[in-house]
């Protein structure tokens, strides 16, 4: 197997950790929440693809046009409701972190115990797109190049409206200085509320690509959480074309490890790649100090 | 001396008191119900395969017991029905399975406790059946020490064979085509990196090397793994016409969707456990044909093909082609025993789960004398939409294998 091909599905796969990250940097990095339950909504959309799927054939791709919104007005609410009045209370950067990180722990585990109850703990597991596709004479699942040609667009949306508007401005500084952003008359508590509930809405997509190609059960949630932490952390908290490339990175290296050292190292891997970034450059390969 | 004397024959007058009143109370008022519980796993990393394998079973007898009126039971001269007095959640933690356990026994003092799921925690839960005298009829378990265990338990009972026996199986087969020239000597195996994925790989690498085979591939991948496309081209490219994955449901799965993808077809196509489930059908339809697996049954059986389809109407859970049937097979070992013995107590219950068999059941005749069900499936097959047995051929009902599989 030539190299090229392996580092081709490293960057396929890679794709999906970014689109994933992204979602998560919108909350964390705009919104300031470490929103532990984030993966919690990409099992909901999976569960939801499946169940359109299976139950009425709708298309997973149209079923977004459902689950995005839906997830994108939760996660709204979760802000409004359950976040704002720790933002309220929170002192410092670091209160609110770690009072986010206990809310958002608890309803993890509300909204997985709800899955298991309603969908069973059953793994699910449907097709959809498994075809072959040729890439550069290599043959690669349609679902996983579709997965990833969706984290371009909505990656190259996200940097589009962040570098490109009056109110990606608005976000941008509300990343870099929420106190400065505020003094210059910008709404710092509606625009979090809409960065957290457009982080929802991108993992909402991204649960419905995942669901076209691996299975999944009411449990799955917390990996991505994870994985998508590491990419974002990894990639610079806050910087959305940082999580793009980490994610990238990621997935380039596992699919590295996985061929020429052993598919048993490849979350090893992850975690030293993610490790030597702490060391070397703690604030991520792009952020701002 | 006088004092104590006293003391002595008090007590054994209270004593035959009370063994009097034991009897007649007995006698006049069977129970209501037979106590039944259990701990398992309804959240956390085991609930899944709890929720596939064990529950339906348990789910599906209880209802069954009881639409038939409830277990005879000769020394209350009647029917007495089942009802679960406790489902406890071990949340997919060894401790808290083992201190519900205890608790069932202790303070609940069910009359019979159903195992929970997976070979760890059935062997953790193996003392404390033994201690409380509870029949252990430990399905979803297997182990290199079972003779040795119900030895030393004597309240535990094995149903699913060594795990060389299912290499053997597997073995076997490929032998056939071997030796007839039409299968050559190279495998590929792949193995999910955890204790299950190296013990099975390790078991069947010994036996396919004595059996003069080739492994050209070994490679083992994390649980959870996002993709399986470089293994499965790896495979490809390798040469073999044997693939092998020591795999778990979601793997299993994937290493399926990823070889129909990347047009894999090697003459043998072999994936562990979540190939015999029904979803695995369901999915893959009519690719599936001609994939072998772990486990098997035998779905001409009297009373196999009206089992799948009570506990598909019943639980919404088709059962798996391995260790389902085993579970309702194993409960319905129980409530035979509890009627030939016909009492509730579990000594005695015991004693004729052991010597009184050999049951009948929807995965066949079962004999317990050894503590161990013997004769089993080992590697089975899909064919037509079913998961049937395919080896040892020396099965009744062994049904003859499809070779090559067919192209995806």
């Amino acid at each position: 197997m030539p190299a090229i091909e392996v580092i081709l599905g490293g960057v396929i796969l890679g794709g999906l950790y970014a689109l994933v990250a992204i979602g998560f940097n919108l909350q964390y990095g705009m919104a300031r929440i470490v929103n532990l339950a984030y993966g919690e909504f990409l099992m909901g959309a999976a569960f939801a693809a499946f169940w359109m799927f299976t139950l009425f054939r709708i298309n997973p791709i149209v079923g977004m046009l459902f689950s995005v919104p839906v997830s994108f007005g939760a996660n709204w609410l979760i802000y409004r409701a359950l976040m704002l009045p720790l933002v309220r209370r929170a002192r410092t950067r670091q209160q609110l972190e770690g009072e986010t990180i206990l809310a958002t722990f608890g309803l993890l585990f509300v909204l997985r115990g709800a899955a298991t109850l309603a969908f069973s703990a059953d793994n699910r597991y449907y097709d959809y797109l498994g075809a072959p596709l040729q890439i550069f004479g290599f043959t690669f699942a349609a679902n996983r190049v579709l997965a990833f040609a969706m984290a371009c667009v909505f990656g190259g949306a996200i940097w589009l409206v962040l570098n490109r508007t009056r109110f990606g401005a608005a976000l941008r500084a509300l990343a870099i200085d929420p106190i400065g952003a505020e003094l210059v008359g910008i709404d710092v508590r509606g625009l979090s509320g809409l960065a957290f509930a457009a982080g929802g809405g991108l993992v909402a997509a991204a649960g419905t690509l995942v669901s076209t190609f691996l299975s999944f059960n009411p449990a799955i949630g917390i990996d991505f959480t994870m994985k998508a932490l590491v990419v974002v952390i990894m990639g610079g908290i806050g910087n959305m074309g940082g999580s793009l490339i980490a994610g990238v990175l990621l997935g380039v290296a596992e699919a590295l490890c996985s061929y020429y050292i052993d598919s048993g190292l490849t979350l090893a891997v992850a975690y030293a790649l993610f490790l030597i970034v702490l060391v070397v450059r703690p604030r991520g390969l792009f952020g701002t100090p | 001396m006088q004092m104590q004397l006293r003391q002595t024959v008090s007590a054994a007058v209270l004593a035959a008191f009370g063994t009097i009143a034991g009897w007649t109370a007995n006698a006049a008022d069977a129970p209501k119900t037979i106590r039944i519980g259990y701990a398992i796993s309804l959240s956390g990393v085991n609930a899944q395969g709890a929720a596939t394998t064990t529950l339906p079973g348990y789910d599906l007898w209880v209802k069954d017991v009881n639409d038939a009126g409830g277990i005879f039971v000769k020394e209350f001269g009647k029917k007495i029905p089942i009802e679960v007095v406790a489902k406890y959640d071990d949340t997919s933690s060894a401790e808290n399975m083992l201190r519900l356990e205890e608790k069932l026994m202790s303070q609940d003092k069910v009359d019979f406790v159903l195992p929970p799921w997976s070979t760890g925690f059935n062997l953790a839960a193996a003392p404390i059946f033994a201690k409380y005298g509870y029949p252990d009829l430990a399905v979803t378990a297997n182990s290199m020490d079972e003779e040795q265990l119900v030895k030393q338990f004597p309240t535990l009972f094995f149903f699913l064979n060594q795990p060389p026996h299912f290499g053997g199986a597997l073995i076997e087969v490929l032998n056939k085509y071997k030796n007839a020239g039409q299968l050559n000597n190279k495998i590929a195996m792949l193995s999910v990196g955890d204790q299950f994925g190296a013990e099975m790989s390790a078991g069947f690498g010994a036996g396919l090397k004595a059996s003069g085979y080739d492994i050209v591939l070994q490679k083992s991948y994390p649980l959870g793994a996002a993709d399986l496309t470089n293994e499965i081209k790896e495979a490809k490219a390798s040469g073999a016409d044997t693939f092998i994955a020591a795999s778990y449901p979601p793997d299993t799965f994937m290493l399926t969707g990823t070889a129909i993808t990347q047009g894999y077809n090697p003459k043998v196509f072999y994936t562990a456990v979540g190939t015999a489930f029904a979803e695995y059908g369901g999915n893959f339809k009519d690719k599936a044909q001609g994939v072998m697996g772990i486990g098997g049954w035998d779905p001409s059986l009297p009373g196999a093909q009206d089992y799948f389809k009570r506990q598909l109407a019943v639980t919404g859970h088709a059962p798996d082609g391995w260790a389902s049937p085993v579970t309702y097979a194993s409960l319905q070992i129980l409530q035979q025993a509890i009627e030939k013995a016909g009492t509730l107590d579990r000594k005695k219950v015991l004693d004729t789960i052991v010597n009184g068999g050999p049951w009948d059941t929807v995965v066949g005749k079962v004999d317990l004398k050894t503590h161990i069900r013997e004769t089993q499936w080992g590697a089975g097959q899909w064919q037509n939409g079913q998961f049937v047995g395919v080896s040892p051929s020396s099965m009744p009902g062994a049904q003859p294998v499809i070779f090559p599989k067919p192209a995806w």
